[in-house]
């Protein structure tokens, strides 16, 4: 994107306070109307600090209302968007709060922001309807190691060395959240078959089964690969998983 | 190095056999309705900003001396790290 003479002192003014009043800026009351651009700032970056409180809802909670804006527009003015459609903004906002030193408490807190936006992304990802479930029973046996998979666009699978999903959950769906063991590990799988985003925990090694599936190897390497992680992988229970959670768009055999 | 694992047609046909007759669900998914956090997210406040309190001049949120205190605490047991919801051992 070009930019005319002009737009980079505007919004290096709007991000950093210490900087005059760009030039030719003016109102029709006063030709340096430092009020009015203070006001405009100000919008622009509480704006963003909303859309990240939209797409963050679970660690807006885990810190409290004035810790999350005062983390969020600390991003927010390093992190302008480079896009004009808003619901992209803020990806990367998880990364940020892995090395945001005032949150340093909650080590699960960027893998519980990374669900949250994982959440998001598959609310916003594009439609698409998943095989019925009997179009596995049909799979002929002797190529099943050759078949591939294509996910639905809404997948998002998650590892985290945290009870991401435990503490998602009760921050989701509980009014007062219940205790959680923080010493356990949880692996996510976030998809939306139809209209309502599913969460659901996965077993041991079941994240790199679905991420090598995902990548397109075939089932049997991703099968070995799995095992090769996780000595107690348990394909049937897997495929089982994969089956019942309509994630598959497309079954290439 | 790691040893290369090969999984045969036959096992996965066998574990594919299984998984069709598998009835409970086997990756845990939410059970419950959404509750408050989620709640207003597909109504028309969702991207959209409050302009109440946003056409202020100043909106100073340098100064971190902040901590977290919101619901992190909440999720602590007494222990600082073992759930309640377990049954104990023994």
């Amino acid at each position: 994107m070009t930019t005319q003479p002009g737009q980079n002192d505007f919004a290096a003014a709007l991000i950093d306070r210490a900087l005059p009043v760009p030039d030719g800026v003016t109102s029709w009351t006063q030709p340096l109307p430092a009020r009015r651009f203070g006001v405009y700032r100000n919008n622009v970056s509480g704006a963003l600090v909303e859309a990240l409180a939209v797409r963050y809802p679970v660690v807006k909670r885990l810190v409290g209302e004035e810790f999350f804006r005062a983390m969020a527009r600390d991003y927010a003015l390093h992190n302008l968007p480079r896009s004009p459609v808003l619901i992209y903004y803020g990806a990367d906002f998880p990364d940020f709060i892995a090395g945001f030193e005032p949150a340093g408490a909650l080590p699960y807190l960027a893998d519980v922001a990374r669900l949250d936006s994982a959440h998001w992304e598959s609310y916003h990802a594009k439609d698409a309807i998943a095989v019925p479930q009997g179009a596995f029973a049909s799979l002929a046996p002797a190529t099943l190691a050759n078949v591939a998979f294509e996910f639905l666009p809404s997948v998002r699978i998650l590892s985290s060395p945290h009870p991401i999903v435990a503490i998602w959950r009760t921050n989701t769906e509980d009014a007062a959240v219940q205790p959680v063991d923080l010493t356990l590990a949880e692996d996510a799988l976030v998809a939306r078959p139809e209209m309502a985003v599913e969460v659901r925990t996965l077993p041991a090694g079941a994240a790199v089964f679905l991420s090598a599936l995902r990548d397109g190897r075939p089932l049997g390497e991703a099968a070995a690969t799995a095992l090769q992680t996780a000595a107690n992988f348990n394909l049937s229970q897997n495929l089982a998983g994969l089956i019942a959670a309509r994630i598959t768009a497309r079954i290439i055999p | 190095m790691k040893k290369s694992t090969v999984v045969s047609a036959l096992s996965i046909a066998g574990a594919l056999a299984t998984a069709l007759s598998f009835s409970a669900p086997a990756f845990a998914a939410d059970e419950k309705c959404y509750g408050i956090a989620k709640a207003g997210q597909n109504d028309c406040k969702a991207g959209a900003h409050d302009c109440k309190g946003m056409s202020t001049v100043d909106f100073d949120g340098a100064s971190f001396k902040l901590v977290p205190a919101g619901t992190c605490e909440a999720m602590m047991t007494p222990d600082g790290k073992k759930g309640m919801l377990k049954p104990m051992e023994g």
